[in-house]
């Protein structure tokens, strides 16, 4: 008896041609419902950031005179003025976000596990993978120093006004 | 009080109403009268149990004490076997979600509010301060027991056939545990909180270190998704204020919750807590019928099971009744765990520094003491000791029932004297490579400090690090153990004592030996002032 009802087709696994409609019916549910949870998690990934701009206006050229280092605390980066270009280096240490100290002899220090940079970023000991970070300098609109705080220059590039 | 045979009452007791009637005022006064009882009896149906039956029956068929089976073998509750660590840490899960919940009363997750509340909670709000030190004592206290509790499951061979997925199902509950910790680390917004979360913050994007390496992180930048993900920002702020709260006081407790559910369910199929074999001989002879004669009833099919409840066609004799005795166990564990919080919070308040500060690092900013140890390692290495070596560690554990599936002497510490001469062993071996490698990085350096090898490249360093060094001697000691032995149990036993030995080291040496800028000082007292 138990082998008659299982002949029944509703106990009968899925069979490809015979059950086609049901079982692309079947996944088209799963997938749909995949697709749509996937879809909610883009919800936690910000495509705004609540930051002030990411660029941001350091004053006009002429207010830095060749050979200055001006440190901007808030925007956590130094603006070196050379003869020959400007260029603007982050303070903030690429081992794991602390704020590295200017020396002052131009070499950085970070205190939190003593990563060591050169006067121009690049790693000399400490755990740092990477040396500081150069920043993109540009030109705002009515003529003043810009520096976008989210943008990597190779070191060594100067900007000239 | 109800009717034994079935039948309808006769006709006759239905009284006829009619007006004047005082029969329908009566019963309206009498039933006023009697719904106190009556209440009790319809929330309480089956009375109270008198006899060990029907203690049982209330046991079986009870909402919330059917988790438990209605006898328990006598090796589940042997303090010397469990040391009823895992009833410790549900008892603080719970202390920490009652005390939880009351703090949010007046906690609030913004940015200009959260540090004043802390204040207000610590000074104003009458139990205030009470209640978030034991909170804070209790979630210590949690990752402490989970800790030791996972030692104890592993040391007694927990996870051998038919646990393995239990034990994976408790290392899920490890890693939800830290998480816990972790974002409700965040919420007082004071300088430990704030950089705490800003150097956890960039572990999850040192992944960049690697696609750095690999010159793939423009199109692939896994480390920078993770950070945006947690922080919701590039800094830590009211965006991850938010999502921390979110993840702490609901997302990670309900998971968690159902995860310890899980965890409870496979225990009952599993066939109860592990126990040595001797303990559960059957002998047929012996079957004793140790329940009163069954009145006359009739029996309803209860549920079809396979497997190993310790009871189908077992002895009794080794077995006990659920309601008293595991209910006294229960309630003795809950009530010394709650007892020793309370005491703890009545005489050690929670620390709070000064309000969160982006513009000032705390120097040294610690984490949390069960990440202590993670932090020493990722001072050489941000990828090696924050994504990597845990990514490993976690592997490990989960993967030891699968590889070592040997089934002799499960339920026994250590598995015996073998594995004790073993354990020992290997807790000498941990020691000595663990202190030896600080003592020499903390008196030579490493590669960069070294002329020879200043300029490595960084993946030479994310890959040749205290850590990776660790981490190759003990995988190289316990296969050495395995070979010599023989045994996959006692290679996993020497794995095992390696891990929790350095993590202890490790812990110990950054609590008391690193001081400002990360150096090495002998003692708090030598630290430079500021």
């Amino acid at each position: 008896m138990a082998d008659e009802l299982h002949q029944h087709p509703r106990f009968q696994a899925p069979q490809g041609r015979r059950d086609f409609l049901g079982l692309a019916a079947a996944w088209s549910a799963i997938t749909a419902v995949v697709m749509a949870v996937l879809g909610a998690m883009r919800l936690p990934m910000p495509s705004v950031f609540p930051e002030s701009a990411s660029r941001v206006k350091l004053g006009r050229p002429q207010r830095f005179q060749a050979g200055s280092s001006t440190y901007f605390p808030e925007q956590k980066l130094w603006l070196f003025r050379r003869a020959d270009g400007f260029h603007a280096i982050s303070s903030v240490c690429t081992h794991l976000g602390c704020i590295a100290q200017r020396e002052d002899d131009g070499q950085f220090t970070c205190p939190c596990h003593g990563s060591e940079f050169d006067a121009d970023g690049n790693v000399k000991g400490g755990p740092a993978p990477r040396g500081l970070i150069w920043l993109e300098l540009g030109l705002s609109p009515e003529g003043q120093l810009m520096a976008d705080t989210l943008k990597e220059v190779p070191p060594g590039t100067l900007f000239t006004v | 009080m109800a009717n034994t045979n079935g039948k309808k009452p006769p006709e006759d007791q239905v009284r006829p109403r009619g007006v004047g009637d005082p029969g329908a005022m009566g019963d309206f006064l009498s039933n006023l009268r009697t719904t106190p009882a009556a209440f009790r009896d319809s929330l309480i149906r089956h009375g109270r149990p008198t006899s060990d039956r029907a203690r049982s029956q209330t046991v079986f068929t009870n909402f919330f004490m059917h988790i438990l089976p209605v006898r328990t073998h006598v090796n589940s509750i042997k303090a010397t076997t469990t040391f009823g660590l895992g009833l410790v840490t549900l008892a603080l899960f719970m202390i920490l979600c009652v005390t939880g919940v009351l703090l949010m009363v007046y906690y609030k997750p913004a940015v200009d509010q959260a540090y004043d509340s802390m204040l207000d909670i610590s000074n104003t709000v009458p139990t205030g301060r009470l209640m978030r030190n034991v909170h804070r004592w209790a979630a210590h206290g949690m990752v402490a027991c989970v800790i030791l509790h996972m030692a104890r499951a592993f040391y007694c061979s927990a996870y051998k056939k038919p646990r393995q997925f239990n034990w994976i199902i408790g290392m899920i509950l490890f890693v939800l545990t830290i998480f816990l910790s972790f974002t409700g680390y965040l919420l007082p917004w004071d300088q430990l909180a704030y950089w705490a979360v800003t150097i956890g913050a960039n572990i999850a994007q040192s992944p960049r270190e690697l696609t750095d390496a690999l010159g793939i992180t423009s199109w692939f930048d896994i480390g920078g998704m993770q950070k945006e993900l947690l922080l919701g920002s590039h800094y830590v702020g009211q965006e991850a204020l938010i999502r921390f709260y979110v993840l702490h006081v609901m997302v990670l407790p309900l998971v968690t919750s159902i995860f310890i559910a899980l965890h409870f369910w496979r225990i009952r199929k599993d066939g109860g807590l592990t126990r040595p074999s001797l303990a559960d001989k059957f002998e047929e002879s012996n079957a004793l019928a140790l329940t009163s004669p069954a009145p006359i009833k009739t029996y309803g099919l209860m549920g079809l099971m396979k497997g190993r409840t310790p009871h189908v066609n077992r002895e009794l004799r080794n077995t006990i009744t659920t309601w008293p005795n595991v209910i006294y166990v229960i309630a003795a564990v809950s009530m010394v765990t709650t007892l020793a919080v309370i005491i703890l919070g009545v005489f050690f308040d929670a620390p709070l520094r000064e309000m969160a500060n982006p513009d000032v690092p705390e120097n040294p900013a610690k984490a949390p003491w069960y990440l202590l140890g993670l932090q020493e390692l990722v001072s050489y290495s941000a990828f090696m000791g924050g994504v990597g070596i845990p990514m490993v560690v976690i592997l490990g554990l989960a993967l030891v029932p699968y590889l070592d599936r040997e089934e002799e002497d499960t339920g026994v510490w250590f598995s015996g004297p073998r594995g004790r001469r073993v354990a020992i062993w290997s807790a000498a071996f941990a020691f000595v490579v663990g202190v030896g490698v600080l003592w020499f990085t903390v008196s030579y350096g490493w590669l960069r400090d070294w002329k020879a090898t200043a300029q490595v490249p960084q993946m030479v360093i994310t890959l040749f690090n205290p850590g990776t060094v660790y981490v190759a001697l003990f995988a190289a000691w316990s296969l050495a153990v395995v070979k010599k032995t023989s045994s996959t149990r006692m290679g996993a036993i020497a794995l095992f004592t390696c891990f929790l030995v350095s993590f202890l080291i490790l812990t110990y040496f950054a609590t008391v030996h690193r001081g400002p800028n990360w150096d090495f000082y002998w003692s708090e007292s030598d630290w430079p002032s500021h």
